[in-house]
């Protein structure tokens, strides 16, 4: 697959802190509409990876491309948002002393400039596609509750329905299910599922069962750089995966 | 009226007589040349002046001296001469020779012996001539330095004579330059000349530069550019120097910061905890050195010199102290909210301020220098107080111990493990509250003594904490906050520019422009100089 | 579009607020004017000013709560926005004394003529006329406050980096504003005026003209909070405030946010400080220094933050108390400020509103979220969330 065709086109990525690799020649390849999960050990670089694509560390060397054409690595945070990039952080970030459906107002895609947030006046399209999302993330009872009232899972499933009003192409989902039932996270890998058909959606996971519901292909990241990609059945043969991963 | 002032003075002349009766009983020839200052006009007096000195009798300086002081004076109705010191109406009497009192004479008895600038010239050099020969080592040194100012050409010969017998090496080089002065002024031959420049030179300071300036005006034309490279090469040097004294000043200054930004670079820099009463703190240590003086001075007097090394260990448990009480009292609920801390720690400020007020009054307090602090001395072009050179060894010796104690401590090592990782340090069985309020108590500790420090060169009033703060946090957030060798990058780095763009700018604006300096350098680098790098910084 | 958004600037709460400014506007000084001396509700003359200071230094509180409870910036050096545009109106006012000072020279103030000063300097043109002195008064302060915010916001200084250096900002101005060669009257600052627009300052009718003017200027800065907090925007704000990464993950340039408030807010501290001025009578660089600045936190922190009405609450009792204490023991006034700076941060932290409507909210929550345990499909999960 050449640069163009890609959405998400990393190569050769590498960044060190105070000396320590924590990306060590990354490549990484994710298509249009794709679903692909990363798992790895604790540092292997999952969460800079994401900082890196959404432009909250800029990498020493190597490339990352949007779309194919778009450079990264010379955009700030709110510029990549806005190219239509989503990330979900590893540990549940909603803005607490708002409301439920005032968090989604806030994701909703819009223009971000102060005078337009100003005198911003929600339209009844606007009005129906939240409550669209509140019904999908189950949270319309909750509506006008304030987000900080919410369950660690619910907080989850809020955090992914800001995702969704953002309305990205690409949507990065770090650790989505942890502090969620069984149940929820079978639920949340259907949803996952279901985003994949219209978008690309990455995630990284721990929860193996979570990795397997989802039925994407894999990518194993260890100390900084791809150790192994393909079926979740085909990764976890891999000797080296068990060896640094899997077998610990 | 009259008959009683005849009568005083009789009385006085008498006992005078009494008294010189035994020294007239020797027959001194330097008695008789003294009395004969008395006579004549200034012609005679000079031709006196010149045999007095021929004799190279030590004694004769004294006399000189008084001469040309105006104390010499002689006795109406008599032969004697006399030095008389006093106001009103009696003055206290003396032998000119011997020193030995005479006792109390009406003054309408006495006469000075008047002297004009001819004659006091022709003291000073003659004084300077008898002290070249003879005296200590130093004496023979004022003298020299003394005919350098005078620079008279008939010197030369004398000066000649005192160089060859001086063993002396600083005297000697005094002579000689004394010598250069002198020949410049004189008809020398032009090597002569140059290789007084040249003497003059070495010397290299204002008088030096001055001298050779003062014979700019009158050299001859071989002698021109000698003079003016000597007087570039001179220039050249004191600007050197004088960058030097400002650097010293600076560092002096950059000690100041750094003794007043160490324990905030503990508190603030490895806490976190932004202590607004960090001045206050630093202001008890002050007025502990207060207290301590205070009592020193009403019940030990004796023991004042050591009133500082009792004053340090006090003061640092004093404040050590009290801020552990301010840590488990205050600072501790507030944990993870650092612009709560500041708020509640100015409230401190202002209470601790006004308790100050209350106790010790709002007027600035006399804390006294102990003897080993107090004046000055000259290293090569540069004046240095003692005062300033302790407080820059002492802010080093806190700096260090500081270092090694939280490198190579065991409660060094657990501060840093609570600092790094409260909840893992917690697990290993440190006791982190403990930590958290010796770490603090150690902050405000180390500002206790600074206090101590800055005592000797500050006011020590209510307000001395506030004109602190501003600076000490601008010292640690520039340094670089968790870093102590950033605050003392900091502190020295801020101390020598603000010395530096004093004399461009003035003492106020120099302050505001590094302010705005510092200003405008966080936005820069918003973690300091020495900043941390990585994913654990925005955490 | 704007005028939706000015009405939902008007709710039932904010309503009340401002008509109760109005009532106040219009009560204080009628009752002063009108009513015979004695009169048991007569506001006496010396109150009117007093009140008048109190309601400028609301607006100034109000203009920090916007960006320290609503945005989440600390900054220590509002007095400055606050000092300036008093230095503006005071050399309007100082302007306007004309050959009236003690040296009678018809341009030049008393201050110059003692430095011995030949010409106005270039600055103080244009100050004799009121028009543009009032756009000074907005116009510098909210220039600082861009240029600050520029910088800073820009390069992400924030929490307590920004509020050090916001108070080495105001430090600097005091510092600068001391030097006689400054132009500004250095130590003793700007005096002895005399009538502002042709009115004399020392009369009642002007006392309460100030007074209305202060009263009304409170309630339009109240609208605009208002209208600011209650629309979108207003909820970045809040989202900046809480989380700040989080916020810009999701496009908004959090820079362009902070430095909007942060304008605004200046501006309004400014006009706080021009109407200040005429009514203590005296500017000088005392309010430059960094103690004011933390006095404004601590009116809005004893109010309450993040609420509109607690910011004037706050100052106006802090003020009163101020002057009632200091008539009484002076030499406890700084006790009891400190103790209330720590009283309030460790006991009372959202301040009176905030304890009084934060009890209130909790019920309601509680039952809310009862209701909703019942609806929802989503069992409610009970794990507390990892603390920080």
């Amino acid at each position: 697959m050449g640069r163009q065709e890609t959405l998400l086109y990393l190569d050769g990525v590498c960044v060190s802190f105070d000396g320590f690799r924590a990306i060590n020649n990354l490549s990484l390849i994710v298509g249009h509409n794709e679903l692909q999960a990363i798992i790895g050990p604790n540092g292997a670089g999952k969460t800079t990876m994401m900082d890196i694509i959404t432009g909250k560390t800029r990498p020493d060397e190597g490339e990352v491309y949007f779309s194919g054409t778009v450079d990264l690595t010379r955009l700030d945070e709110a510029a990549i948002a806005e190219l239509g990039i989503g990330r979900k952080f590893q540990k549940p970030t909603v803005f607490e002393s708002h409301t439920v459906w005032d968090n989604l107002e806030l994701a909703l895609k819009k223009p971000r400039d102060v005078f337009s947030a100003w005198f911003y006046h929600p339209s009844e399209e606007d009005t129906d596609r939240i409550g669209e999302i509140l019904e999908t993330v189950r949270l319309t009872a909750r509506a006008q509750e304030r987000a900080a009232n919410l369950s660690h899972g619910q907080k989850q499933w809020l955090e992914i329905g800001m995702l969704l009003a953002q309305d990205p192409q690409l949507l990065l989902v770090d650790e989505p299910v942890a502090g969620m039932t069984d149940a929820e996270t079978v639920e949340t890998a259907k949803l996952l599922k279901d985003i994949a058909t219209t978008r690309s959606v990455v995630v990284v996971e721990h929860d193996m069962s979570f990795i397997r519901d989802l039925a994407a292909r894999v990518t194993v990241l260890a100390e900084g750089s791809v150790l192994a990609q393909g079926s979740l059945d085909h990764v976890s043969a891999d000797p080296r995966v068990i060896e640094s991963y899997l077998g610990r | 009226m009259s008959a009683i002032r005849l009568a005083i003075s009789m009385i006085a002349a008498l006992l005078l007589l009494a008294a010189a009766a035994p020294s007239m009983a020797q027959t001194d020839p330097l008695q008789a040349l003294v009395r004969a200052l008395p006579k004549g006009g200034y012609g005679d007096r000079e031709k006196v002046i010149l045999e007095l000195a021929a004799t190279g009798d030590a004694r004769v300086a004294k006399v000189l001296d008084a001469l040309g002081r105006g104390d010499l004076y002689a006795v109406k109705d008599s032969a004697a001469v006399v030095t008389a010191t006093g106001r009103g109406s009696t003055m206290d009497t003396a032998d000119p020779l011997s020193g030995e009192t005479l006792g109390k004479m009406d003054k309408g008895a006495l006469d000075r012996i008047r002297v004009n600038n001819r004659l006091r010239r022709a003291i000073d050099s003659a004084v300077g001539q008898l002290t070249l020969m003879g005296g200590s080592p130093a004496m023979r040194l004022a003298a020299a330095r003394s005919m350098l100012k005078t620079a008279d050409p008939d010197s030369i010969e004398v000066l000649d004579k005192a160089i060859a017998a001086e063993s002396d090496t600083a005297a000697r080089i005094a002579m000689e330059e004394a010598r250069a002065a002198a020949v410049l002024k004189s008809a020398a031959p032009l090597a002569d000349k140059v290789a007084a420049v040249d003497t003059l030179v070495a010397r290299g300071d204002r008088e030096a530069l001055a001298l050779l300036t003062g014979a700019r005006g009158d050299a001859s034309a071989e002698l021109l550019p000698a003079i003016g490279a000597g007087i570039a090469t001179i220039e050249d040097r004191l600007a050197f120097w004088s960058a030097m004294q400002n650097v010293w000043y600076g560092l002096s200054l950059g000690s100041v910061l750094l003794l007043a930004a160490i324990g905030l670079a503990i508190t603030f820099g490895v806490m976190g905890v932004i202590n607004m009463a960090h001045g206050e703190i630093v202001m008890l240590g002050a007025y502990t050195t207060f207290a301590v003086q205070e009592v020193i001075r009403n019940s030990f007097p004796g023991l004042f010199d050591y009133s500082l090394a009792i004053a340090l260990p006090l003061a640092f448990l004093v404040t050590g102290a009290a801020g552990i009480a301010i840590e488990r009292g205050i600072i501790r609920w507030l944990y993870g909210r650092p612009l709560e801390t500041l708020l509640a720690t100015w409230g401190l400020s202002l209470i601790l301020q006004q308790a100050v007020r209350t106790i010790f009054g709002p007027n600035n307090r006399e804390v006294g220098n102990p003897s080993w602090m107090s004046g000055a001395f000259e290293l090569w072009g540069l004046s240095i107080t003692w005062n300033r050179l302790w407080i820059v060894v002492f802010a080093l010796i806190v700096f260090a111990v500081l270092l090694a104690v939280l490198n190579r401590t065991p409660l060094g090592l657990q501060m840093r493990a609570v600092t790094q990782n409260r909840r893992m340090a917690s697990s290993m069985g440190i006791r982190t509250p403990w930590v958290d309020a010796l770490t603090f108590g150690l902050g405000s500790g180390i500002a206790g003594i600074a206090g101590v420090a800055l005592s000797q060169i500050d006011n020590v009033s209510p307000n001395l904490g506030q004109s602190y703060i501003i600076d000490s946090f601008m010292v640690v957030v520039f340094g670089g906050v968790g870093n102590l060798w950033g605050t003392l990058v900091g502190a020295l780095t801020l101390g020598v520019a603000n010395k530096f763009l004093e004399p461009y700018a003035g003492a106020v604006l120099g302050k505001i422009l590094i302010l705005v300096f510092i200003i405008l350098f966080i936005q820069r680098r918003p973690r300091g100089l020495f900043a941390l790098k990585g994913r654990a910084v925005d955490a | 579009m704007i005028t939706q958004t000015l009405f939902r600037a008007l709710d039932r709460k904010a309503i009340f607020v401002v008509l109760a400014l109005l009532v106040v506007a219009v009560a204080v000084p009628a009752s002063n004017l009108y009513l015979p001396a004695g009169h048991p509700l007569r506001v006496p003359n010396h109150f009117v000013p007093l009140f008048g200071k109190y309601l400028t230094y609301a607006m100034l509180a109000l203009a920090l709560d916007l960006v320290w409870g609503y945005c989440g910036i600390l900054s220590l050096g509002h007095g400055a926005f606050f000092a300036l545009g008093g230095y503006a109106m005071g050399m309007y006012l100082m302007r306007q004394i004309g050959d009236r000072g003690v040296y009678a020279n018809p341009i030049l103030p008393d201050f110059m003529v003692f430095l011995n000063w030949k010409e106005l300097p270039w600055f103080w043109h244009g100050f004799d006329m009121f028009w543009f002195a009032a756009l000074m008064v907005v116009l510098v302060p909210g220039l600082l406050a861009f240029v600050f915010g520029w910088f800073a916001f820009r390069s992400r200084v924030t929490g307590v980096y920004l509020s050090i250096i916001s108070q080495a900002m105001t430090y600097a101005l005091l510092l600068a504003f001391f030097r006689n060669d400054m132009g500004f009257g250095g130590n003793n600052g700007l005096t002895d005026f005399k009538d502002i627009l042709g009115a004399p300052l020392q009369s009642g009718t002007t006392r309460a003209a100030l007074f209305a003017a202060s009263a009304i200027a409170l309630a339009l800065a109240f609208l605009v909070c208002s209208a600011i907090v209650r629309s979108k925007l207003g909820k970045v704000l809040v989202a900046v405030r809480d989380a700040e990464s989080r916020t810009r993950f999701l496009g908004y340039r959090v820079d362009h946010y902070k430095l909007f408030a942060f304008t605004a807010s200046a501006v309004m501290a400014g006009i706080a400080g021009a109407l200040y001025v005429p009514q203590v009578g005296i500017i000088n660089p005392g309010e430059f220094a960094p103690a004011n600045s933390i006095e404004i936190v601590i009116w809005t922190a004893v109010g309450g933050r993040g609420t509109l009405i607690g910011p004037i609450i706050g100052a106006v009792l802090v003020n009163a108390g101020k002057s009632w204490f200091t008539g009484i023991f002076p030499e406890f006034w700084l006790f009891a400020l400190g103790g209330l700076f720590v009283a309030v941060t460790i006991f009372l932290p959202k301040g009176i509103v905030g304890a009084f409507t934060g009890g209130w909210s909790a019920l309601k929550a509680r039952r809310a979220s009862a209701r909703a345990e019942e609806g929802t499909g989503l069992s409610g999960d009970l794990e507390p969330s990892p603390a920080e």
